[in-house]
């Protein structure tokens, strides 16, 4: 509230207010365009999305705050939003104008916010969507009966076409110089403007400058905390007091909200004609329903749409995926020997920072693709039929249906999964789903199941078993993330649980500018967030796994490994000498001190070492493996070759390394642990708390060492 | 009078109507629902029930809103004539 004692004039700030599914998000993009900054909340997970407004040769700020139902807040995203019209948010000032959307097809709901923010004493503006659905309805609307009842402008915007928006940066202008208040009053019994009043004339007494809207704010949404400017005035912040309690005595919050529904039910009774005879229940969307929602076809459309979503991020991303990272190999190797007079700094560039760079943005093409989808089906309608069909299969664990699309995206990457978690509005939910969701197997677990049981299953147990393998640990993360939500909502998460709210809005054309607005959006986000995180992690990991070595250590393992065989041809020297550097590395002396520790799973150093290499991202098992079982980093190119040198690799008294129980403990392993910086780089985004990606790294970490042990341990009582 | 003629959500069928005769106050989650527009006297129509038994979709006020049958033990409504 420094409003009044800000030294410079700030721009004015326009805040969009309204229901979810009220069309709040298209009316913010089309006004600020591609200016739009996309950030958090201080402190919570809440997203802040923030532009920049043109009107003639004026520029606003805008803000689109998250979607909400009502003034009194149970959710994070309704409390950052009450506290930002409220003027108590420290990111914010309190809004010069409030735009409240209002979905003319659902007059009567959406108006109920409307008499929470009449309350709230703003400059309020009425921007009406969808007004043509309503003539599709049959329905006529009475546009200036509507302004008469509101009390303030109300503009109708058109769905698709453009028309409305500019009489919407017109009355945005007009309203910001003169502004206008709705003409209604629920709270207190019809009490407030009495009692505002009052504390209006003691302030104006003492001289002290507060709008009607920080002096209605700081009574209904203060929750008893005085502002500052009150500070050298306790009689004044003493008669808010009393008044905060007369409020609160003359309010009865069931018979409140009977209240206000029954006048927006006469307001949209008034507002909205019936001048053709066409039945709601025969609508468009009901008629799509009829086979959206049926419990056969239904349920067959959403697999066929799944199936389409996940092949889309598991398959058609490949090639993407593979030029983003044929370009950064290229891009290595062209680069390596400008910096061949210093080896060190030739692989800190070529397989720290490049190699970290491309492991991270391989990832984009995914993201891009999942948010396609999302977006597309979220702004059709067709997300909230999904989460309608999947809710009884999710809910029974403290997920629900919406838990659904970023479950199925991380079986083909985790980092689009977790960000396409912000479809759930519910935030115990949202947090449990993208806690497990690194627990789905990814793309980039196959690699390690491949090798494995190609060179240990199918040679010895046929095709069927190996098929079966494959499948089972694709199952594996699923099974246990069951239990671990379940853990996680009873044990950990506290607070209110909310309702399953769940709107089906009509079917319509998500608009394309929304769909590659929230692509574009979240392609930047990763690509600044992650970035960061993962070049200093990898070039960390890269450093640990490079040093010590000198000229004389190399010298020294060349002279060794030539006595030992002399007739060796040079390339087996150079792979047997990557070898001993990495045995002798901090992270391979590390791996030798923790064989104890991996003992009981049936690892010895060389697995140990390969899984700590495959902490900043689990697809560098296959090279890493390659270099510790001296066939150097290139074995991902001859798979038969590693799966050779793997069975041949035997422990110091001769017994094999890759028995059948440590390769599945091994893959078991691979499962269930949280072998990638991009996901908690990612987790830490969309939490924004560092405890979050702590606790996943945790669990996971500790779950799949316990069910490697497990898996090893149980195998010893069956030899194979 | 006793209590003929009360039911709850999880007794309603597709393609019946109700009307809300009384909601339990006190109770954090349904006050939501009373936000959402289910006030004492408001009218609800069963859309469809889910494939799998829950949520149903009901048409309260002019729009479609889910609700989970385990979640609304605070309503008591009356059946309508269809």
């Amino acid at each position: 509230m420094s409003q009044g004692l800000a030294a410079e004039p700030r721009r004015p700030l326009v805040a969009i207010v309204g229901n979810p599914n009220a069309g709040k998000t298209t009316l913010f993009n089309a006004l600020t365009g591609s200016h739009q900054k996309v950030g958090n909340y201080p402190g919570v997970t809440v997203e802040k999305v923030s532009g920049r407004l043109k009107l003639g040769d004026q520029i606003v700020d805008c803000t689109d705050l998250p979607g909400l139902y009502s003034l009194n807040p149970v959710s994070e995203d309704e409390r950052v939003a009450v506290q930002v019209i409220s003027g108590a948010a420290q990111s914010e000032p309190m809004p010069d104008l409030i735009v409240c959307v209002v979905d003319a097809g659902n007059l009567e709901r959406n108006l109920f916010l409307f008499t929470q923010l009449a309350d709230a004493g703003h400059p309020l503006l009425v921007a009406l969507t969808m007004v043509d659905r309503i003539e599709k309805d049959g329905l006529k609307l009475n546009l200036s009966k509507l302004k008469t009842r509101l009390g303030v402008d109300v503009v109708p915007l058109v769905g698709h076409k453009e028309r409305g928006l500019d009489d919407l940066r017109t009355a945005i202008q007009r309203n910001l110089e003169s502004p206008k208040r709705p003409n209604v009053d629920f709270n207190a019994s019809g009490l407030l403007p009495e009692i505002v009043a009052e504390l209006q004339n003691r302030l104006s007494r003492a001289a002290v400058d507060m709008t009607e809207a920080e002096v209605r704010s700081t009574l209904l949404f203060s929750e008893g905390k005085s502002p500052a400017i009150l500070e050298g005035y306790p009689d004044i912040a003493r008669a808010f007091d009393d008044a905060r309690r007369r409020v609160t005595e003359a309010t009865e919050p069931k018979a409140q909200v009977a209240n206000r529904y029954e006048w927006t039910a006469g307001v949209a009774k008034e507002a909205l004609t019936q001048v053709s005879q066409r039945e709601r229940a025969k609508s468009l969307t009901d008629r799509i329903d009829v086979i959206v929602t049926h419990r056969v076809f239904g349920l067959a459309i959403f697999i066929g749409l799944m199936y389409l979503v996940f092949q889309s991020i598991y398959s058609f991303a490949q090639p993407l995926m593979d030029l983003i990272q044929g370009a950064f190999d290229k891009l290595g190797s062209a680069i390596a020997p400008a910096l061949a007079s210093n080896e060190a700094l030739q692989s800190f560039v070529v397989n720290g920072v490049i190699r970290g760079v491309g492991s991270m943005l391989v990832f984009l093409p995914q993201i891009l693709i999942l948010f396609f989808f999302v977006s597309f089906l979220e702004g059709s309608g067709y997300l909230a039929r999904a989460a309608f069909l999947m809710d009884r299969l999710l809910g029974w664990c403290g997920l629900n249906g919406r838990a659904f699309i970023p479950l199925l995206s991380s079986y083909a990457c985790a980092i689009p999964g977790i960000m396409s978690a912000r479809v759930m509005p519910d935030p115990k939910a949202r947090l449990a789903t993208i806690l497990v969701a690194p627990l789905m197997s990814c793309s980039a677990r196959l690699p390690v199941y491949l090798l494995l049981i190609g060179a240990v299953i199918e040679p010895r147990y046929g095709p069927f078993w190996a098929g079966f393998a494959l499948f089972a640990m694709h199952l594996l993360g699923l099974a246990v993330a069951v239990p671990v939500v379940w853990f996680i909502n009873r044990k950990m998460l506290k607070g209110k649980r909310l309702p399953f709210l769940l709107e089906l809005p009509p079917y319509q054309w998500p608009k394309w500018r929304d769909v590659w607005l929230a692509m574009y959006n979240r392609g930047k986000v990763f690509v600044k967030v992650a970035g960061t995180t993962i070049v200093v992690m990898s070039a960390i990991i890269w450093a640990c796994s490079f040093f010590p070595r000198s000229p004389a250590s190399e010298a020294l393992y060349t002279a060794q490994i030539k006595a030992a065989s002399p007739n060796l041809p040079d390339n087996e020297v150079h792979a047997l000498l990557e070898e001993r550097l990495l045995e002798n590395s901090y992270l391979g002396r590390f791996g030798h001190f923790l064989e104890p520790a991996f003992r009981p799973a049936g690892f010895d150093w060389r697995i140990t070492t390969s899984i700590l290499c495959a902490f900043p991202a689990r697809e560098t098992v296959v090279p890493s493996l390659g270099i510790i079982f001296n066939l150097g980093a290139d074995a991902e190119k001859d798979k038969g070759k590693l799966q050779g040198a793997l069975l041949d690799a035997k422990w110091p008294d001769g017994r094999p390394l890759f028995d059948l129980w440590t390769s599945i403990g091994f893959m078991v392993f691979f499962a269930l642990c949280c072998q990638c910086f991009s996901t908690l780089a990612t987790i830490r985004r969309e939490t924004n708390s560092i405890k979050w990606p702590i606790f996943a790294f945790t669990y996971m970490t500790v779950l799949a060492y316990i069910g490697a042990v497990l898996v090893y341990q149980f195998g010893k009582l069956f030899p194979v | 009078m006793g209590n003929t003629g009360v039911i709850r959500f999880e007794d309603l069928r597709q393609g019946m109507r109700a009307r809300i005769v009384r909601a339990l106050p006190d109770c954090p989650e349904c006050e939501r629902l009373m936000e959402m527009g289910l006030t004492e006297g408001a009218e609800v129509l069963v859309v469809k029930v889910a494939p799998f038994g829950d949520p149903i979709e009901v048409s309260v006020r002019g729009y479609r809103l889910c609700l989970r049958k385990g979640e609304t033990h605070c309503f008591e409504l009356e059946a309508c004539a269809p």
